[in-house]
């Protein structure tokens, strides 16, 4: 078996190589999930608060999320501003569109 | 209620496993019959729980379900004392069987309900084997809610692996254990189908690949066997079919269980001489 092995044109990756690197991808994204803690939609709901303070953006405008990646956490924050943005009274208190930090993305 | 959470080597009472996976089909009842059956043949006194409440099978892989008259759900309900709805083994000393309801359904399980059969149990037997329904509803909670170990029964195969992470992060946050801060569910992983040739040519998962993404501490491989459907068309757990490769896993991993280091086998395909092939013999 293995002398034929040896005259068979190389091989590709083989199936279970596949299954495997797609159950990696697949649960990371799901445990990540998993952990989520439950302060997310009350930390967006303030987050929206004090933004619109200061400016005028829609309620969906604001997303929170926690990324884990290894050894940190991450925080992501998107803010998504209005085109035509009121004056703001402190410079770019808010960030960019995407505030984001994940390297990810 | 509290009492009956001390480490087991400590505890006068018995011992509450789990057995389960999310995915159905994988082989939890065949589990359940044989790690039960082989704990009891070690001498520990040991009850497997049917949770599957109306779609019991266990009585029907251990060979009891003509002398099934009273059930879990009638325990829970109090329509019958523990020591008429328990199933004493023919084959096996210190081996019982605790059938379930086939006409109702997953709310009969109450937590207190069960709570309170798993504390009796507690005090009579040394380990009490929970065979879970598939899925992440009613039954299967209530099967593991009060476990103290958990073995995870896995195929390698991708869908399989996948409800096993799933189950197992129920049970870091859904189990008794968790809820109260109490030391987590010991959780072991059994691989069960496990076909070498298939390994070998690349088309299945390795066990290494599946402990790799599962990350939790392995207690066996149970190799694919013919045995296993041979033993469940007789009522007969699969381990006491001594010639087969399945109940020699089983029984290596019922011996590592109880802290015995036993060496995993059927990893590789067996290498069969010329003879046995023209022969064509199986396994």
């Amino acid at each position: 078996m293995s002398i034929l092995e040896f005259f068979r044109a190389p091989r590709r990756p083989t199936l279970a190589a596949t299954a495997k690197e797609r159950l990696q991808i697949l649960l990371a994204h799901e445990r990540a999930d998993r952990h989520a803690p439950d302060f997310l939609p009350q930390l967006q709901k303030e987050l929206l608060e004090v933004i619109k303070r200061y400016l005028a953006i829609d309620d969906d405008k604001v997303a929170v999320r926690l990324q884990r990646e290894s050894g940190c956490s991450l925080l992501e924050v998107n803010v998504e501003l209005p085109l035509t943005t009121p004056p703001a009274r402190q410079p770019a208190s808010a960030g960019s569109p995407s505030g984001a930090l994940s390297p990810s993305m | 209620m509290t009492a009956g959470w001390q480490p087991i080597q400590e505890a006068l009472l018995g011992n509450v496993i789990v057995m389960t996976s999310g995915k159905g089909g994988v082989g939890k009842t065949t589990s359940s019959a044989a790690f039960g059956t082989g704990l009891a043949l070690k001498g520990h006194k040991t009850c497997i729980i049917d949770f599957d409440v109306g779609l019991r099978n266990l009585d029907l892989i251990m060979g009891c379900e003509r002398r099934v008259v009273f059930d879990f759900i009638n325990v829970i309900n109090g329509e019958a004392r523990l020591n008429q709805a328990l199933i004493k083994d023919k084959r096996v000393e210190n081996l019982f069987i605790l059938p379930t309801s086939q006409t109702r359904d997953k709310d009969a399980l109450t937590r207190s309900g069960v709570e309170r059969v798993l504390e009796a149990l507690r005090k009579e037997f040394d380990y009490i084997i929970c065979d879970s329904p598939a899925g992440i509803e009613k039954g299967a909670l209530m099967a593991l809610y009060f476990a103290d170990d958990a073995i995870i029964v896995t195929n390698p195969e991708v869908s399989s692996v996948r409800d096993s992470d799933r189950i197992l992060g129920v049970l870091q946050a859904k189990s008794y254990r968790a809820e109260h801060g109490l030391e987590p569910v010991r959780e072991r992983l059994l691989i069960t189908r496990y076909d070498p040739r298939r390994v070998e040519r690349g088309e299945m998962l390795k066990v290494d690949d599946v402990l790799e993404i599962l990350a939790i501490p392995l207690l066996g491989v149970v190799p694919e066997s013919p045995a296993v459907l041979r033993a469940s068309n007789v009522g007969m757990p699969v381990v006491l079919d001594e010639s087969s490769n399945a109940a020699l896993a089983y029984t290596d991993a019922v011996a590592r269980f109880l802290g015995d280091s036993v060496e995993h086998r059927f990893l590789c395909p067996e290498r069969r001489g010329l003879f046995d092939r023209l022969l064509r013999r199986t396994a």
